[in-house]
């Protein structure tokens, strides 16, 4: 009994030394060595980090190839919204067009979720990769039409709501649409 | 003005450039911290963010200056200022280069010693005095780590003293003009650089201010420029244990070609980088684990360091 002990002071005396060696010294050598190793940081301000494509960032609202609001104001993203960050009031133009009256956003409350995008059923709202939105009042986050709404079409150059959907507007009667056939008589099918 | 040990111009640049070093040791560290960690550092401030101090020293300076209404003011007060004090008087006995240098004294390695027992004062009040269970805590821990710690750094330097004949840490240096201390002592080294480390309670051993355990231990409550003398005085303690490493154990200013004050600084700012590569590297060992480490590890090494070197010395 006194010599297993014995033998395992030694052992652990033998055990605190070779650990010292191994594991400490080597730990010292390997820190030392990253001396030499590039830093992972960017320097921001300078040195701009690579956003991608797809990040969820400041939201826009985008027009369509002719140049028109793309936004129908169906109210589906203020819907999907889970902070309830959209308001916006739904009002026509004479030649039939439906659009926001206005589209108010307040990024102050927007957790970039990106929920409205996947809402939109016209591609209207979109996210993009800038995310450098900071203000000195509250009351400058909450961003109206006027900033939101851009003059291209965003990431979906082809989307074109009233082009393909069967809503009459002026200059587009209804069977004018894309790949739309005219309008059955339905009274041509009585016998 | 004449330039000899003990003049004026000597004290006052010695005490200044000993206190500019240490706060510039607040961005230092930092930023070898960050390229160790795969960062940068602070960098921003000034070229290389070297004015990171100024601006460290602005906030502190600002900050404001609370003292807890449930703390013991007076010892409250006192103890940052026993730990600046305690350090810059053992930079009076340090022999910086042939004529630089602040007393000449024939029981420096003593004194050196005695001001690090008194260091002890400055965190046990602080903690003390704080009111606080952490701070307590804290101050307990670092009584108990360096009274013991103490004995074998004391012990270990014996063998140096032994060697070069005298406490005078002026001549221990000129004994060491054809050769190092740290060839026959070189366990004796590794001893006082452990024991320095956990008399200066930097990490790994900074057991009294563990972050994770206990606040930040004795100096929780202290804010503004109390803190700030802590914090420095942290530093300062780093300065004079890599200036003690050098003088005791690397020849202190002995060097081929460049002039001898240049020697020390280089040996002094290599062991100043070490202790902080340990911070980067080394995790914190348990309470139980440093006292059980030091009491039944490195005083019985000491002692038997201590032994055979008289033995070797008397053959």
């Amino acid at each position: 009994m006194s010599t297993l002990i014995k033998k395992s002071l030694f052992a652990k005396l033998l055990a605190l030394v070779k650990d010292t060696l191994t594991s400490q010294v080597v730990s010292l050598w390997k820190v030392f060595r990253h001396l030499w190793v590039a830093t992972d940081t960017v320097q921001y301000p300078e040195q701009q980090p690579y956003m991608f494509p797809r990040w969820r960032g400041r939201i826009i609202l985008t027009r369509d190839p002719e140049g028109e609001e793309r936004c129908v104001a169906c109210n589906l993203c203020a819907v999907a919204c889970p902070v309830d960050c959209i308001a916006l009031q739904k009002t026509e133009d004479e030649a039939g067009r439906w659009y926001p009256e206005f589209f108010r956003i307040n990024f102050s409350r927007c957790i970039m979720c990106g929920f409205c995008e996947e809402a939109c059923p016209t591609n209207a709202i979109q996210l993009t990769p800038d995310f450098e939105m900071a203000e000195y009042k509250r009351q400058d986050m909450v961003w109206e039409k006027e900033d939101l709404l851009i003059s291209g079409t965003g990431k979906y150059h082809e989307s074109n709501f009233y082009r393909v959907s069967g809503k009459a507007i002026k200059g587009k009667d209804k069977g004018e649409a894309r790949n739309e056939s005219s309008p059955v008589d339905v009274r041509s099918l009585l016998p | 003005m004449n330039w000899e040990v003990g003049s004026g111009l000597n004290i006052a640049s010695v005490l200044i450039v000993v206190i500019v070093i240490a706060a510039m040791l607040i961005w230092v560290e930092r930023r070898l911290l960050g390229f160790w960690q795969d960062r940068l550092g602070p960098n921003r401030v000034g070229p290389f963010g070297l004015l990171q101090v100024v601006a460290d020293m602005i906030k502190i300076f600002t900050k404001e200056d609370w003292v807890p209404p449930f703390s013991d003011r007076f010892s409250f007060v006192l103890a940052p200022g026993i730990i600046m004090i305690v350090i810059l008087m053992s930079f009076s006995v340090i022999p910086f280069a042939p004529g630089v240098g602040v007393i000449n004294s024939n029981i420096a390695v003593l004194f050196v010693l005695a001001m690090a027992s008194l260091g002890a004062y400055s965190v046990m009040l602080g903690g003390l005095s704080s009111n606080n269970k952490y701070a307590l805590l804290g101050s307990l821990r670092a009584a108990a780590q360096m009274v013991s710690y103490e004995v074998f750094m004391g012990i270990s330097l014996l063998g140096v003293v032994a060697l070069a004949g005298s406490f005078n840490l002026r001549e221990i240096v000129v004994a060491q003009e054809n050769g190092w201390f740290i060839v026959p002592q070189f366990v004796g080294f590794v001893i006082f650089l452990i024991a320095g480390v956990a008399e200066s309670h930097r990490l790994p051993f900074d057991i009294p201010e563990a972050e994770q355990e206990i606040c930040a231990g004795y100096h929780t409550e202290y804010s503004g420029m109390k803190f700030g003398m802590f914090f420095v005085g942290e530093y300062l303690g780093l300065v004079l244990i890599s200036s003690l490493i050098t003088v005791l154990f690397f020849g202190g200013w002995h060097g081929p070609l460049l002039p001898p004050i240049v020697w020390f600084v280089i040996k002094a700012a290599i062991f100043i980088a070490f202790f902080i590569l340990l911070r980067a590297a080394i995790p914190r060992p348990r309470y139980d684990q440093l006292m059980t480490y030091g009491w039944l590890f490195l005083l019985p090494l000491s002692l038997l360091n201590l032994l055979i070197t008289g033995a070797l010395i008397l053959l």
